[in-house]
C-alpha cells in the first residue's frame, strides 16, 4: 500500500509524549498540518497516553481556531499497531484535507516579509 | 495558593496589538500549580501570540522568560537588565505580581496574563476549589479546620442558618453548608460540648472591607 510521500513521520513510544507545544511549534515553524496516530481508546500500552493527546490536540486546535490558522489542521487519530492499511488510509485522508485547507498562512506571510 | 485561570488569548491579543517586542513573563509558583501562568503556559500563549501576528503580517518580537516569583524584589530584579528590550510585558503571576512588576518597571506598560480568582486547594488535577479569604484572624481552632468566613455564604458564627437543608446551602443545592461540615467535625473529633460556645463578635476591621492591609515585623526589618 501507499501513502502520500510529503508526510513526516516523528515516532514516539507514545503518543502521550505529544505535548501541546510540539504541535503549536510545528505550525509556527511552516507545517501545513499535524496529525498524532495513537492506539484504539481502551488499548493504549501506557493506560492513557492517547486519552492525553486527544486532550491535548483538542487544545491545539481550540488556538489556532482563535488565531486564525485553523482547527482542522490538527487532528487525532487512533488504531491499532497492525493495521497498515489503516494507516495509509488516514495518511490519504489528512492529505486531502490539507490541499482543501491550502498552506500554512504563515508560510506565506514569512515569504512576503522576507 | 492564590488560584488563577487563564485569560481569553483574544482578550490578550487586544490588550498587545499595538506592541512591537513583548515579554511573556511567567511565574514558578503559584500559577504553575493551577497551571494558568507557569512556564508551560508561557510557552503555549507566546507561540500562539507569534503565529497570530505573523498571520497580520508583522513579525513581533515574542520572548518567554518564568521567574520565580513576581511578588520578591530579588526576583524582578534578574530581569533589570534585558527590561530596555521589550516595549511591553505580559506577566502570568496573579494579581500581586503583575503589580509589583509594574511598580518596579514604571516606565514599561505590563499586562496582566491570567485573572486571579481565589485562596483556595487542588482537589484534583483540573479542579481547584476556594478555601480562605485571609479574613486577618483565623477561627479555624473553633470550627473544627473548617472555614465559615469563606465556605459559609452568610459567613456567620455560630451555627447554620434556617436554609441549611439536608447538608446544603440554601442559595445552590450542590452546595455544602459549611457548618453542617463543622458540626459533623467537631463530633468526630469528639468536641461537639466547644460547638456550644458562643464566637464573640468578630473583628471585620482586619478584613479586607477595612481598607488595604499590611503586616508589619519590626522584629525582622533591617
Amino acid at each position: 500500500m501507499q501513502y502520500p510521500p510529503d508526510i513526516k513521520i516523528i515516532l514516539v513510544p507514545c503518543t502521550g509524549k505529544i505535548d501541546v507545544l510540539h504541535i503549536l511549534h510545528a505550525f509556527e515553524k511552516g507545517a501545513d498540518g499535524v496529525y498524532a496516530v495513537g492506539c484504539m481508546e481502551g488499548d493504549c500500552h501506557y493506560n492513557s497516553g492517547n486519552f492525553r493527546a486527544r486532550k491535548r490536540v483538542e487544545q491545539a486546535q481550540k488556538i489556532l481556531d482563535i488565531i486564525g490558522i485553523g482547527g482542522e489542521r490538527a487532528q487525532m487519530y487512533n488504531l491499532s499497531s497492525s493495521e497498515g492499511p489503516r494507516f495509509a488510509q488516514f495518511a490519504v485522508e489528512m492529505e486531502e484535507r490539507i490541499r482543501k485547507l491550502g498552506p500554512n498562512p504563515i508560510k506565506l506571510a514569512k515569504k512576503k516579509a522576507a | 495558593m492564590i488560584v488563577a485561570d487563564r485569560k481569553p488569548i483574544e482578550e490578550i491579543i487586544e490588550e498587545v496589538k499595538d506592541h512591537e517586542k513583548i515579554l511573556i513573563l511567567g511565574c514558578n509558583e503559584c500559577v504553575t500549580v493551577c497551571e494558568a501562568g507557569g512556564k508551560k503556559e508561557v510557552g503555549v500563549l507566546a507561540s500562539a501570540l507569534r503565529m497570530y501576528f505573523l498571520n497580520q503580517g508583522r513579525e513581533v518580537k515574542i520572548d518567554e522568560k518564568t521567574l520565580e516569583r513576581q511578588c520578591d524584589h530579588e526576583y524582578l530584579e534578574e530581569i533589570r537588565d534585558v527590561m530596555d528590550q521589550y516595549d511591553s510585558v505580559v506577566s502570568l503571576a496573579c494579581g500581586v505580581g503583575v503589580q509589583f512588576m509594574a511598580e518596579k518597571y514604571h516606565d514599561c506598560p505590563i499586562y496582566p496574563g491570567v485573572d486571579t480568582c481565589f485562596l483556595g486547594a487542588t482537589e484534583k488535577r483540573g479542579l481547584w476549589t476556594e478555601r480562605c479569604q485571609a479574613c486577618g484572624q483565623c477561627i479555624l481552632a473553633r470550627t473544627g479546620g473548617i472555614c465559615p468566613v469563606s465556605r459559609c455564604a452568610k459567613r456567620i458564627l455560630n451555627g447554620p442558618c434556617g436554609g441549611s437543608t439536608n447538608g446544603k446551602c440554601e442559595i445552590n443545592k450542590e452546595l455544602d453548608c459549611a457548618w453542617q461540615l463543622i458540626i459533623d467535625r467537631l463530633k468526630a473529633l469528639g468536641k461537639i460540648d466547644e460547638y456550644e460556645k458562643l464566637s464573640p463578635l468578630k473583628d471585620w476591621s482586619t478584613e479586607r472591607a477595612g481598607g488595604p492591609r499590611k503586616v508589619v515585623r519590626e522584629d525582622v526589618q533591617e
